[in-house]
């Protein structure tokens, strides 16, 4: 039972810049989805479709449907609030709030109401530690969060959206500015994320997309080329242009 | 040519040394005043010339009146200016679209801020005096003001609002908090320092303004202090431009004297201005 179900997706920005071609995709729970490919092909954009952050740029047409567990997110009646909570997202820069590290953990969950200190409290140790970075801040969760290096700054930001407890997780090249010794932590955090939630990556090199891909789809140009077991799109890709784009021919 | 090929450094320090100097000469007019009317008027300074009330045709006597008038026109400035400001600059920083609309209320400012003081006095005379019937009034005189501070609130409080990342803007809302939570919670906040220089340098500027007062609320004299909005002030640009022009036989000491303490006033809210921009800036996260 697909956790995503992407039925028939275009959209064009009215900038006319990147834009995403008649795309169907089911996205299986409990697993990494890797969408991977060259710049401007669509990936950015499909996972901003799916918490609907899209909704804040200039839209010239869209059609198609978008169902999380079933439901049209993309119909105008559904309530974004609750999907944003239900589908967190960590961007390419690590984009630490101006305040504490612990603010910047319950931001999300006082915005939601979450006023027991208790709860605040669990929920920062909770999800710092699924992030694999409160070991490195647990006694100092009260200075600012951009004190910290930017490794350390992505797992928070990573704790953040885990703090609202998601259902599904966007990743949107998380690690593209970071060493890669903080890019492997990131990515352990992931292998342990998987269990629970389901986990879309948009991987800042096919390196990262073998080593982390439970399922890949390869994207070029706004659309969607092929889409097949991880192992299988890094060891015999059915399509030629897969095949060399992953050779590195091209990209 | 010969001179520029061979004597680059020359060149270099005859030049660095002009800026300097203009650098520097940009600051002495200003030091000039300062020190000028502190000399000249810094006699007058006393606990009668602060607290007490004119007498003698305002040949002897204190301010009070006037400094507690032009305190009074700047709250009222203040009351109205500040709110309807801030709430324009967020309009147009976090609302507006780049619509004929919005371009249209930008012009306005931008032409707002270019008007000639004595013209907004007399807009204020128009409207707020006689057609609304406040008479000469700190109440007309303090909307009248507003409309002249409004354009500088709006334009520094648009900037400070528009630096702060848009980042911030698209992680907040990512986190689930609505368009007016990200404004409130994050935006404002990280703005404010920038506003409330742009608000205090506003309402500088109102406190020490003569024209747009001088239809449509400032006294020549009162013998006793304002008890309403409706009552006129006396203020202290105005009473500094009567003694100075009207009163014949004026002690020049008394002259120099208001003419310190309005100075005293205008540049106590300017440092307040600066010591809340660089607390702000050093503090910054980002």
């Amino acid at each position: 039972m697909n956790k995503i179900e992407i039925e028939n997706l275009s959209l064009q920005y009215a900038d006319g810049a990147e834009s995403l071609r008649g795309i169907s995709m089911g996205i299986r729970p409990n697993a990494v989805t890797v969408l991977f490919g060259p710049a401007g092909g669509g990936k950015s954009t499909l996972l901003r479709c799916l918490n609907r952050l899209n909704d804040l740029t200039d839209i010239k047409t869209s059609s198609g449907r978008i169902l999380i567990d079933g439901e049209n997110i993309l119909d105008p009646k559904t309530d974004v609030i609750a999907l944003r909570r239900k589908v967190g997202m960590v961007f390419a820069r690590p984009v630490p709030l101006p305040m504490s590290i612990r603010e910047n953990i319950t931001y999300g969950l006082e915005l939601a109401g979450e006023k027991r200190r208790y709860k605040l409290d669990e929920a920062v140790e909770r999800s710092l530690k699924l992030a694999a970075i409160w070991d490195e801040v647990s006694d100092r969760l009260n200075e600012p969060a951009v004190a910290l290096s930017g490794g350390q700054q992505q797992r928070v930001c990573l704790a953040r959206v885990l703090a609202l407890q998601p259902e599904i997780i966007l990743l949107d090249e998380p690690t593209s500015g970071l060493d890669p010794i903080s890019t492997g932590k990131v990515e352990m955090a992931l292998l342990e994320l998987k269990k629970n939630y389901t986990v879309i990556l948009v991987p800042h090199s096919v390196q990262q997309a073998a080593r982390t891909a439970d399922h890949a789809a390869f994207f070029l140009q706004g659309e969607l080329i092929e889409y097949d077991d991880g192992k299988k799109m890094f060891t015999t890709p059915k399509q030629k242009k897969t095949e060399d784009y992953i050779m590195g021919r091209f990209g | 040519m010969k001179l520029f090929a061979h004597n680059r450094h020359t060149v270099q320090r005859v030049g660095y040394s002009l800026i300097t100097l203009m650098a520097v000469v940009t600051v002495l007019p200003i030091v000039g005043t300062v020190i000028f009317i502190l000399f000249k008027g810094g006699s007058a300074i006393s606990w009668e010339f602060i607290t007490g009330f004119p007498h003698d045709g305002m040949r002897a006597g204190g301010i009070l009146p006037a400094i507690i008038g032009t305190l009074y026109l700047t709250i009222g400035t203040a009351i109205f200016s500040v709110p309807l400001g801030i709430a324009a600059a967020i309009y147009l920083s976090e609302y507006a679209k780049d619509t004929p609309l919005t371009r249209l209320i930008r012009l306005a400012i931008i032409n707002l801020a270019g008007i000639p003081s004595v013209v907004y006095g007399l807009f204020g005379l128009g409207l707020f005096v006689l057609f609304l019937k406040f008479g000469t009034s700190i109440l007309a005189a303090s909307l009248t003001l507003s409309i002249m501070t409004l354009p500088v609130i709006i334009s520094t409080a648009e900037e400070a609002l528009r630096s702060v990342p848009q980042s911030f803007r698209t992680v907040s809302i990512s986190l689930g908090a609505t368009r007016w939570q990200t404004i409130r919670k994050i935006v404002i906040k990280e703005a404010l320092p920038g506003i409330l220089t742009g608000v205090i340098l506003g309402l500088e500027r109102a406190a020490g303004e003569t024209a747009p007062i001088l239809f449509t609320g400032a006294a020549f004299f009162l013998p006793r202090l304002p008890g309403s909005p409706f009552d006129a002030t006396m203020a202290l640009p105005y009473h500094l431009f009567v003694i100075s022009t009207q009163v014949p036989e004026m002690p020049i000491q008394i002259q120099y004297g208001t003419a310190l303490v309005l100075l005293v006033f205008v540049l106590t809210m300017n440092v307040i201005a600066t010591i809340i921009r660089s607390r702000a800036r050093a503090k910054r996260q980002w």
